[in-house]
């Protein structure tokens, strides 16, 4: 296709799994309908690790859990003060 | 039934038979267990059990053999082949075990995650590294079996106990029966399991940990009573579904699997997200620890505490998701 600003040819790229084309002459990017979109996600999941962890006492990242499981995951406490509760079923069948 | 005719043959056997073994014995007795199904006492270093009414002989005789055949994963029994005891009016067979120390029930900190990890994943290798250890005939293990009788137990219950059955109960009983109903026949006891392979050992829970030579040997496990071949993702399952419901912190769930995972048990893919593989059991497990807490419950004449709760309101949203039937496991 064709740049429509300078009218050069545009080259397509895959940036991440989304394709863009980009003009040969002027540099400028085209996107597809959603993929802006698709780009910022990327974008999120790119700079997530950056913010300081909060004052969690996690020292592990939570693990997977099933979609069944406790809102949360089970991450969020829900055991600190279950473990009465907990420690009685630990020892059962 | 008087499982109180039991007790004091048991306690004399247990030291008649420790006697054998220490001619010095400081004679310390105690009951450990006195339940329908097992009673327990110990007898200074031994440990006597007599297994549930109707156990039988060479079933048993196999599962004591297969343990005895692992001893770095089992706790070896004293002798190769159950002791048959009459104590009318049933016949019960009687198993003698080396006394371990137990994890201590007041401190769950001190649950030994790696350890149990670790030899889940040596007793589920078993086939793979030693297949001479697993004797042929060995019966099924009986996680599904135990869960159906969780459920078979609830609907006693409710027949039994109609007056508080409340719209409340029967709400909840409703719950965990749509949420038994999601699984498929096998972790219903209703089809054979799709493994026939893997050694598991059928009923892990904390309880199931002992440090041998007592106090501080190496961590082994007991209790033979449910061991046989099948799908050893159920042996992962109890901990997965306590981390589900919110009742295990993910730390302890982590370190569990982890340690599973190092030491090559195959019940769940070695790295990745393990729940295609663990769904179906830890719903089972949920499914069962929810029936039996209610049943319980219901039996008391009390409601649903807080615990019993983030069961039942696990099995509450099973109805809406379908259940993950993976991949086999690996055999």
């Amino acid at each position: 296709m064709q740049c429509p600003k300078c009218h050069a040819a545009m080259h397509t790229y895959n940036r991440n799994g989304v394709q863009i084309e980009q003009c040969s002459n002027c540099r400028g990017i085209f996107l597809d309908y959603g993929e802006l979109e698709a780009l910022t996600r990327l974008e999120a999941q790119w700079s997530q690790p950056a913010p300081p962890p909060p004052a969690a006492p996690q020292a592990y990242p939570a693990p997977p859990a099933p979609a069944w499981g406790a809102p949360h995951g089970g991450h969020h406490g829900h055991h600190g003060h279950h473990q009465r509760g907990f420690g009685r079923m630990l020892f059962s069948s | 039934m008087t499982p109180d005719a039991l007790l004091p043959t048991l306690t004399a056997r247990a030291k008649a038979r420790a006697h054998t073994r220490t001619p010095t014995c400081p004679c310390d007795a105690v009951t450990l267990a006195h339940r329908p199904d097992a009673t327990v006492v110990r007898h200074a270093g031994t440990v006597a059990k007599a297994h549930a009414p109707g156990t039988d002989p060479t079933t048993l005789t196999h599962r004591v053999t297969t343990a005895a055949a692992l001893p770095g994963v089992f706790l070896p029994p004293l002798d190769p082949t159950p002791t048959p005891v009459h104590v009318p009016p049933h016949d019960r067979l009687v198993t003698f075990w080396p006394y371990g120390t137990p994890v201590d029930p007041d401190d769950p900190t001190a649950a030994p995650w790696e350890a149990a990890g670790t030899l889940l994943a040596r007793l589920h290798r078993t086939h793979l590294t030693t297949p001479r250890k697993r004797p042929p005939n060995l019966p099924p293990m009986r996680g599904p079996q135990k869960a159906a009788a969780a459920i078979t137990a609830l609907h006693e219950t409710t027949r039994r106990h109609p007056h508080p059955a409340t719209t409340a109960t029967a709400t909840v009983t409703a719950h965990i029966l749509r949420a038994w109903a999601t699984l498929p026949p096998w972790a219903r006891a209703e089809a054979p399991m799709p493994d026939t392979a893997t050694l598991c050992h059928g009923d892990l829970h904390l309880g199931q940990l002992v440090r041998h030579p007592a106090p501080d040997g190496p961590w082994l496990l007991i209790d033979v009573d449910d061991l046989g071949v099948g799908v050893p993702a159920w042996d992962l399952a109890r901990p997965a579904a306590w981390y589900a419901c919110g009742l295990l912190p993910p730390e302890d769930w982590s370190r569990f699997l982890t340690a599973y995972r190092a030491a090559g048990g195959p019940a769940v893919p070695p790295d990745g997200d393990p729940w295609p593989a663990l769904d179906v059991p830890a719903r089972a497990l949920t499914v069962q620890t929810a029936a039996r807490s209610l049943t319980k419950a219901i039996a008391a004449g009390r409601e649903p505490d807080e615990v019993d709760r983030l069961l039942i309101d696990a099995c509450a949203r099973m109805a809406f998701v379908p259940a993950d039937l993976g991949n086999p496991s690996p055999t």
